[in-house]
């Protein structure tokens, strides 16, 4: 696949929030502000980045994308659909009874999905066991997971942190969504998980830091990982929860939360929708 | 009789199946020469994962393996397979039906002398109650090699439960393992016992010290605890006059529950020996301690006369 210029996938990106936000509906509860802040990195890595064929989503030369923090399904939810996995049409039954989306990433559910994710501080150790076992038979696929600043407190993040860098599991990429807010407030006065580069390097990982919605930057990142040998890689975003949604952003009260009719209408309107999607 | 370890039965069928498929690979968590994987760490070391105390870590881990095509057993503790690793169970690997196997060693109160922290009474009980989990509890060292070798061949989630000590062998060893059967170990024809792991062995001594009074107790070794046999269970209780349960495991959510159910409303009295609402704790001596518990022949025996009446 021919990489995309960073105008197309700025589209992309904005075309991600706006299914994010038409997933959310009116008075249904959502998670708005972690699914928008991870909409430029998971367009990077689903249109630019991984290997991947939508239409043979067991392929096995494919990179591998975890979503460790499993909350903020609806963006990856967006991605596959928009990358082909399944019908756009399909996105209006999200988390309806039989659906093919779950509440969180459901493997058996959903084509494109590789794992169970969403009891948060399992995503990154089931990423780890996937990159050593993708090298016992020497694939050159790659893992990216999607780990929250929020989810970081969960002890075994750190067992899988130190299990990476035992195993030198140099095909593994972390992306740290460093929105500096969890379910009830800032991060910073309700448990803060830093310093984060620091901890990230004691326990043996390459480290990068970048703006997480510049798509120059996300893409520069991602390039820089696969030079690195012998270290799992971890590339902490720093993003704006609820980024594109102005009345979301920055904000604890739509991580998971619902709508009303004006509020989905201004994020519609925001996000540019009925233009040319 | 023959006595064999089910824990060194176990790490030596391991190698065996390493052997015979490449996409077997074991996980432990500091206890390799306890549980006995250092055999097929010094068989295969570069499918063997070392994964530091972290049994939560390593139970995902052996998530992500299975996503990619391997065959992952998980070893530790008992209490720690099936309890400290509960949610990475549930979540990563039974939710989606992953094909790993947990071993839960030192099983029961096996591990006599480290007390209640490492007793696990509770683990079938946790283990049965998650969707599309297979539990099993071998016999003897027979039954641990033909057990460990169906795991591997069975797709899914499998815990199995380790004793720490010798057994005698009980199973035929020319008789083929298949999960979900019970299995008949002594025929007799006033009551059955239902049994599993170390307790089959005490239900045998318990058959053998009834017949000279006039009591013929037959023996089933239940070692699939999940999936049940029903139709299986009930041809075993065919004309009994009394069912009999005996496991080296709490009283809620294991075997006795587990037959209770199967023999609701038919009509024939039943007598449950496990280990009361409680915890284990230290002993000197394993059989000391399962004596105080009441999982010994004598309780089996007292309860087969009661029933006879």
């Amino acid at each position: 696949m021919e990489r995309k210029g960073i105008e197309d996938l700025e589209r992309i990106a904005r075309k991600i929030r706006l299914h994010i936000v038409r997933m959310m509906g009116v008075g249904q509860k959502g998670h708005l502000g972690g699914s928008c802040s991870m909409a430029d990195v998971v367009t990077a890595l689903y249109f630019a980045k991984m290997k991947h064929r939508p239409a043979d989503p067991g392929w096995e030369g494919r990179d591998r994308f975890l979503l460790s923090k499993g909350h903020a399904a609806l963006v990856q939810y967006a991605a596959l659909a928009e990358c082909g996995y399944f019908p756009l049409e399909e996105l209006e039954n999200v988390k309806a009874l039989g659906s093919i989306m779950q509440g969180h990433p459901d493997m058996k559910s959903t084509p494109g999905v590789e794992a169970n994710t969403g009891s948060l501080g399992q995503g990154l150790s089931i990423a780890c066991g996937l990159a050593a076992g993708l090298r016992l038979d020497r694939s050159r696929s790659r893992v990216y997971c999607i780990v929250g600043d929020g989810e970081i407190a969960e002890g075994q993040i750190w067992e899988a942190a130190m299990a990476a860098a035992r195993y030198k599991l140099d095909r593994l990429t972390a992306i740290l969504d460093r929105n500096g807010i969890q379910a009830t407030g800032p991060i910073a006065e309700r448990f803060d998980t830093g310093p984060l580069a620091e901890k990230w390097r004691a326990f043996g990982w390459h480290v990068l830091e970048i703006d997480g919605h510049d798509l120059s930057a996300i893409l520069d990142a991602l390039d820089k990982t696969e030079e690195v040998v012998g270290q799992p890689q971890m590339i902490i975003a720093h993003t704006v929860k609820g980024c594109g949604v102005s009345f979301a952003e920055n904000t604890a009260a739509f991580h998971n939360s619902m709508l009303d009719a004006a509020q989905f209408e201004k994020a519609c309107r925001e996000l540019g929708g009925g233009q040319d999607d | 009789m023959n006595k064999q370890n089910p824990r060194e039965v176990y790490g030596r069928t391991l190698v065996e199946l390493g052997k015979e498929n490449p996409r077997i690979v074991v996980l432990e968590a500091d206890l390799g020469k306890s549980t006995m994987t250092c055999y097929f760490e010094a068989a295969f070391p570069d499918r063997f994962f070392e994964m530091g105390i972290a049994e939560a870590n390593m139970t995902s881990f052996a998530a992500g393996l299975s996503l990619a095509g391997k065959i992952p057993f998980t070893n530790s503790f008992a209490v720690f397979a099936a309890g400290r690793a509960y949610d990475q169970i549930r979540q990563g690997i039974c939710i989606p039906g992953l094909n790993v196997k947990i071993v839960g060693s030192s099983a029961g109160l096996s591990d006599y002398g480290d007390g209640s922290t490492h007793q696990a009474v509770e683990d079938i009980a946790i283990m049965r109650a998650i969707p599309n989990m297979t539990v099993l509890v071998p016999a003897d060292g027979i039954e641990t090699r033909k057990m460990t070798r169906a795991m591997a061949a069975h797709h899914g989630p499998v815990y199995m439960r380790l004793n720490r000590d010798d057994l005698p062998d009980l199973f035929p060893q020319d008789r083929a393992f298949e999960i979900g059967k019970p299995y008949l170990i002594r025929e007799g024809g006033d009551m059955v016992v239902f049994a599993c792991g170390l307790m089959v062995s005490r239900a045998v001594d318990a058959a053998a010290a009834l017949s000279s009074q006039g009591v013929s107790l037959r023996v089933v070794d239940v070692s699939s605890l999940k999936p049940v046999d029903e139709a299986g269970l009930k041809a075993m209780a065919e004309g009994m006059r009394g069912i009999i349960t005996a496991e080296e495991h709490s009283l809620i959510g294991g075997l006795g529950s587990l037959i209770a159910g199967v023999f609701r409303g038919a009509g024939i009295p039943q007598r449950t020996i496990g280990i009361d609402d409680r915890f284990g704790q230290s002993a000197r001596n394993y059989d000391e301690l399962l004596a105080a518990y009441g999982l010994d022949s004598g309780h089996i025996t007292a309860a087969a006369l009661e029933l006879a009446g």
